[in-house]
């Protein structure tokens, strides 16, 4: 099969849409499919072979905060040119709300356009103002995706249209890692992965528990993975506590994996902004056991908890009691890691790969959306 | 003078939008054809995947005998009552397959693991066919509705399209542990 995947953000910029689609394309090749990665962005960038980019993006305030768009009539052309040299069967595009090139290539597509949304939206003005373009630019689509049912909500409730969750995916088996023995505490070794400085990943409800755990279990150990200021964070922990407490910076995807397991809890103490948590999925894949607070995302991919832990979201208090009685309880962090073990299986590329080529199946029978550029266009009464 | 003009381009404009329009209203017509033919392909799948996992000898008699019979029951309905039997099918299969800790034994089996990963995935497709089905028949609905079309009968004698209703839960034993 030939598939164009349109990216709407810059390849060099680290995000969760970008890896999204590098782990898919890597995983259709692998199966003999061709695929071509269009995103904004310039040539000079070191970029896969796969990534065809059509410029620089611009930031322009858009719904409310700043968005890196690419617009305008030289991107336009650019991305009508890599739709006819591309021949494609279908036409994949990622986050088509964001007003980047997915709206454009789902205009001037004339083969069918499958669209996926990874983000949850909050409603603003500006949004209700483009409604009407973006939804006649929705009902090209063959096919829509939503990762999460938060992201999929968003769909129906503002732009309308329904569409099918099929969850973000992930190389279950890179997480099989060795434990490292540097990692490993007598009482238990505690980890936490996110931006240190982002109040939505939720580090400072941790650093509240944590004097609560480390009173409990004295040889225990907090892992913290991510940037951010961290000589201004390990200043404000009280002094008993703080050597325990050990910084990683930024970590490589091996150093990820191998921190996940070597963990005996992985904390996810996120307050909100989560669609779907597929950090949660890295950890149940690595054999850590998790411990998350309750949003609706980690929620479903916990399965209600049946395959990790659950406490209500910003508790300091309820997250240390939970922590000290999975500590104090290695049978229920057994049970969590074999349900999660077979649980996450759900995520694994192989099978979220079936799911999306079976849907790019159904819109190339069912055929393309648009007019195209055959027929002319005339505005609706 | 001017105002034949005038009367002339107008007219011209409104034919070539209502043959723009009829066009459309067609090309939504064969879609919708296609992805009805697609729908019905994905739910034969599923009543084939669950005859294949009740007669492989996997899973109790009982049970057996109650998926096969569903399933059947599903393949051979006439086109009243075949959506009534796709929902029987999925009642039967959400009773069988619901529980993932009940599975879990049943999974130790290699061959039996691939037959539920099977069905699990012929559960999804039937049920992405019907959403992107009906997202189709909204789509036409909303055209067919429109003034100039529903006066000048653009549509023709097609009737209007309807979307399909019916039960088609994933089981949650198939859902979170294929």
């Amino acid at each position: 099969m030939n598939v164009g995947i349109a990216c709407p953000y810059s390849w060099d910029v680290p995000g969760g849409v970008q890896v999204h689609i590098r782990d898919f394309t890597e995983e259709l090749t692998r199966r003999g499919h061709t695929v071509s990665v269009l995103a904004p962005g310039d040539d000079d960038d070191d970029l896969p072979p796969y990534v065809v980019t059509v410029g620089r993006p611009v930031s322009i305030p858009y719904n409310g905060s700043v968005a890196r768009v690419a617009f305008g009539p030289r991107i336009a052309a650019r991305v009508r040119r890599w739709l006819l040299d591309g021949e494609f069967d279908v036409v994949h595009v990622h986050e088509p709300a964001s007003l980047s090139l997915g709206l454009i290539t789902t205009w001037w597509a004339e083969v069918p356009v499958v669209a996926t949304s990874h983000s949850a939206m909050r409603r603003s003005r500006a949004m209700s103002a483009a409604q009407g373009i973006l939804k006649s630019a929705f009902e090209k689509f063959t096919a829509h995706i939503a990762v999460s049912e938060e992201a999929r909500r968003t769909v129906v409730q503002h732009l309308g249209g329904d569409a099918v969750l099929i969850p973000n995916g992930l190389y279950v088996d890179r997480f099989a890692v060795p434990r490292r023995q540097e990692w490993f505490s007598p009482d238990g070794t505690l980890s936490f992965l996110g931006r240190l400085d982002e109040p939505r990943k939720g580090l400072q409800v941790l650093l509240a528990a944590w004097p609560a755990v480390h009173d409990a279990f004295p040889k225990a150990r907090l892992l913290v993975a991510g940037r951010g200021e961290i000589d201004e964070i390990r200043r404000g922990i009280d002094p008993r506590h703080r050597d325990a407490v050990q910084f990683l910076g930024g970590v490589s995807d091996e150093d990820k994996a191998a921190m996940l397991a070597s963990s005996d809890i992985y904390v996810a103490p996120h307050i909100g902004g989560e669609s779907f948590g597929i950090v949660l999925a890295e950890a149940m894949a690595a054999g850590a056991p998790v411990l998350a607070s309750e949003l609706e995302a980690f929620r479903t991919v916990l399965d209600g908890g049946r395959l990790g832990s659950l406490v209500p979201v910003g508790d300091a208090d309820a997250l240390a009691a939970e922590a000290i009685a999975l500590l104090g309880d290695p049978g229920r962090r057994q049970l969590y890691r074999e349900a999660a073990t077979t649980g996450v299986r759900r995520y694994d590329w192989s099978r979220v790969t079936d799911e999306i080529l079976a849907v790019y199946e159904m819109a190339i029978a069912v055929g393309a959306g648009g007019a195209g550029r055959h027929t002319f266009r005339l505005p609706r009464l | 003078m001017e105002w034949v003009f005038i009367t002339i381009a107008v007219l011209a404009a409104l034919g070539v939008y209502l043959s723009w329009t009829a066009g459309r209203l067609d090309r939504r017509h064969a879609r919708l054809d296609a992805s009805r033919a697609v729908l019905d392909a994905e739910f034969l799948r599923r009543s084939g995947s669950v005859l294949d996992l009740a007669t492989a000898g996997l899973l109790d008699p009982a049970t057996s005998v109650v998926l096969a019979d569903a399933a059947s029951r599903a393949r051979t309905a006439d086109d009243s009552d075949r959506y009534q039997a796709e929902s029987d099918l999925t009642a039967v299969l959400v009773a069988a397959l619901d529980d993932p800790d009940d599975l879990a034994p049943l999974r130790e089996d290699p061959g039996a693991a691939a037959a539920l990963d099977e069905l699990a995935m012929s559960c999804r497709r039937a049920a992405h066919a019907r959403r992107f089905h009906n997202e189709l028949v909204r789509g036409a609905t909303r055209l067919r509705r429109k003034a100039l079309v529903r006066w000048l009968r653009l549509a023709g004698y097609a009737p209007m399209p309807e979307t399909v209703e019916l039960d088609d839960r994933v089981p949650h034993g198939l859902e979170t542990a294929s």
